[in-house]
């Protein structure tokens, strides 16, 4: 499938103009495209710059070199009020707006499209409406945004950003300050609303197990190197994360997908039942060891069931456990 | 929006007839209220004293509070929205200090004797004003430009009290070079009085509160926009450097014009956003600014009746009065700032 991207950079340079003449060039050579219906998720270290490239996609801060192409027309051409109507945006901004109510702060997306007074419409109650009850915040809508948790807070700024009727939603690190559960529902969410509407969603996040669960394209962002973008899949499979995140004591384990503090490197053969050998191989990596297939001559745990497993020792001998733990102590 | 808020716009409207009439009745003379009905329905009174007070003393200064009472909770609540900061108004931003300079300036300097119940000649009149617009403007100007400079609205509130203390301290080297009776027409100045502006004055004083309370209610969407912060707005399509500029201008005119002719008056402008805020539960302007300009009005012409309730010969000073209904409510909100839903 061949679709038009709606923002795409060319030779993109981003950062600050300092006084006088200078800039400060945080990444430069940015080629991006950002695809409707797919969730992108940018990551990078703090100071990679993905706060900058966010601000500069949302029009907060003008590119330092480079063109932005959005809906196939330059950044610099669209108005105030057209790019209002082109991207809609959540941030992390501290907002006063604890005194309105959810449904006036979902009413504020509506914003470039009333008159001067604001006076809603019934078209524009219809488009509220529908943008709270699809972000599933609809319950609320009469309660004062103060009362909101974190995460129906999120909900209610990604309906205000719904409400816009923006094509493109960028959103700056929606998963932080929320809890487990909020940080799977916004970002379910936010693929629902992707795949559903068709929108293009652009997100900064620090969350790597989210990101490749739910992300349809990561854009790792690293100083000083061209960014690396592609589905989360490709990019694990092409080693790409492994020097992504290539710092000293901490590595990427392409074959969970996770983060370990460091490498292991002692083998140990894990087969037999799934989940167990799975959470197994987690309680491994933990103490050092690197789950590995079956090979002789080595040590290795058989999983039986969920406790029951046999671990066999270099020389041929087993030994049986009934938990992970007990498991464990034997292999320290 | 919410519809058990609209029952305020009647109450505020009747609160505010009664302290009306309350200031037509009450003072050094007491005049009775029929006797007032009568006077203001165009009736020849057998007693011309009484006619004369409430004609000529009473019916502007009571107009005169309701107009400033307004103008100045309104200039306050623009600008606590506009800097995010509870603590805002226009004497804590120094736009008070700043008009204050300015007719210091006319009063010490050139000396316009500024007599509390006859008046300047009318170009003193306009000549003060201008003073004071000019030195609101020129504070005005200075945080405009600083606010680019300062991202942190709490720095730059500071950076007001600063040039609001600069002010001051340039009012007290003009006083040192002014002769007595030109100070003593400043600190009478000073102590803000609602009397000042006699009936021929007042449509001057009207119509320029009039266009700026004006000016605030056509800011009501963008002011609603900025409670989300400043890149939300943007992103909403508002534009932020002319909404900010306007916003500013629409507060210096309004707080210029009152103190010029009333005086600087404390608390009117920090504490009735917050009265009109924690009686709504509602941020939200649509309601919110409407509600605080009347109840700015309420406010006022309670203080101008606690003003003359002493029944003398003389009035109590506006801003001893001012602090007392405005200090505690201050308070009681910095301390339950925590279930305050509007600071969160």
């Amino acid at each position: 499938m061949t679709q038009a991207s709606v923002i795409e950079t060319k030779n993109l340079s981003i950062g600050y103009f300092l006084r006088g003449r200078r800039r400060k060039v945080v990444h430069d050579g940015l080629d991006l495209q950002l695809f409707p219906g797919e969730v992108t998720c940018l990551l990078g270290l703090n100071g990679a710059g993905k706060s900058t490239l966010l601000r500069t996609l949302c029009g907060f801060q003008p590119p330092l070199g480079g063109e932005i192409l959005l809906m196939g027309k330059p950044l610099s051409e669209y108005s105030q009020l057209d790019f209002a109507l082109t991207v809609g945006v959540v941030l992390t901004e501290k907002t006063n707006a604890g005194g309105i109510t959810v449904y006036e702060l979902v009413s504020l997306g509506r914003h470039p499209y009333t008159g001067f007074f604001g006076q809603l419409k019934k078209q524009d109650r219809d488009i509220i409406e529908q943008s709270l009850e699809k972000t599933g915040i609809a319950h609320k809508a009469d309660n004062y945004v103060s009362e909101l948790s974190d995460g129906e807070r999120q909900k209610a700024m990604i309906a205000k950003a719904l409400a816009q009727q923006c094509p493109i939603i960028l959103l700056d690190e929606p998963t932080a300050f929320l809890d487990v559960t909020s940080r799977i529902e916004t970002m379910v969410l936010l693929h629902k609303l992707a795949v559903e509407q068709q929108k293009a969603i652009l997100l900064s996040t620090h969350d790597l197990d989210l990101a490749i669960q739910m992300g349809d394209c990561l854009w790792l962002e690293e100083k000083s190197r061209p960014m690396n973008c592609g589905t989360p899949e490709d990019l694990i499979l092409s080693g790409a994360f492994e020097s992504f995140f290539g710092k000293k004591d901490i590595v990427f384990d392409s074959s969970t997908g996770k983060l370990n503090a460091k490498a292991p490197t002692r083998l140990m053969g894990v087969d037999g039942d799934f989940l167990a050998s799975y959470w197994v191989g987690n309680a491994l990596i933990r103490n050092g060891y690197r789950p590995s297939v079956v090979k002789k001559d080595q040590m290795s745990i058989h999983c039986i069931s969920k406790d029951y497993f046999l671990l066999t020792l270099p020389d041929g001998s087993t030994k049986e456990f009934h938990d992970v733990a007990d498991l464990l102590k034997a292999i320290k | 929006m919410n519809r058990q808020a609209l029952i305020y716009y009647p109450l505020l409207l009747c609160l505010l007839l009664v302290l009306f009439a309350g200031g037509l009745v009450f003072g050094s003379v007491h005049i009775p209220l029929d006797s007032v009905i009568r006077i203001l329905s165009g009736n020849e009174m057998e007693r011309l004293a009484w006619q004369n007070i409430v004609l000529q003393s009473r019916l502007p200064q009571v107009i005169t509070a309701l107009m400033a009472g307004a103008s100045l909770a309104v200039s306050g609540l623009l600008l606590q929205t506009l800097f995010r900061n509870p603590l805002a108004g226009p004497s804590i931003l120094g736009i008070s200090d700043g008009a204050n300079l300015g007719v210091a300036t006319i009063l010490l300097y050139f000396g316009g004797s500024m007599n509390m119940t006859a008046a300047l000649p009318f170009s003193g009149y306009v000549a003060l004003i201008f003073a004071s617009l000019i030195g609101a403007g020129c504070v005005l100007a200075l945080i405009i430009y600083f606010s680019t400079k300062v991202k942190s609205n709490v720095m730059l509130l500071i950076i007001g009290i600063m040039i609001g203390y600069l002010a001051s301290s340039l009012i007290s080297v003009l006083n040192y070079y002014a002769s007595s009776d030109r100070i003593h027409a400043f600190v009478m100045w000073g102590l803000g009085n609602f009397s000042g502006v006699s009936m021929h004055q007042l449509p001057y004083y009207g119509g320029v509160a009039f266009v700026g309370l004006l000016m605030a209610i056509l800011l009501i969407k963008p002011l609603n926009a900025l409670l989300l912060g400043e890149m939300y707005a943007a992103n909403l399509g508002v534009k932020i450097k002319r909404t900010r500029i306007l916003i500013l201008f629409c507060t210096g005119l309004l707080t210029a014009a009152t103190t010029a002719f009333c005086g600087p008056i404390s608390f009117i402008g920090l504490a009735v956003p917050h009265v009109a805020r924690l009686m709504l539960g509602s941020s939200n302007h649509k309601m919110l600014l409407p509600v605080t300009l009347l109840s700015g009005a309420c406010f006022a012409l309670l203080c101008n009746l606690l003003m003359v309730l002493p029944e003398m010969n003389n009035m109590l000073p506006l801003n001893a009065v001012t602090p007392m209904l405005g200090a505690p409510v201050i308070i009681y909100v910095i301390v339950n700032r925590k279930n305050i839903q509007y600071f969160d």
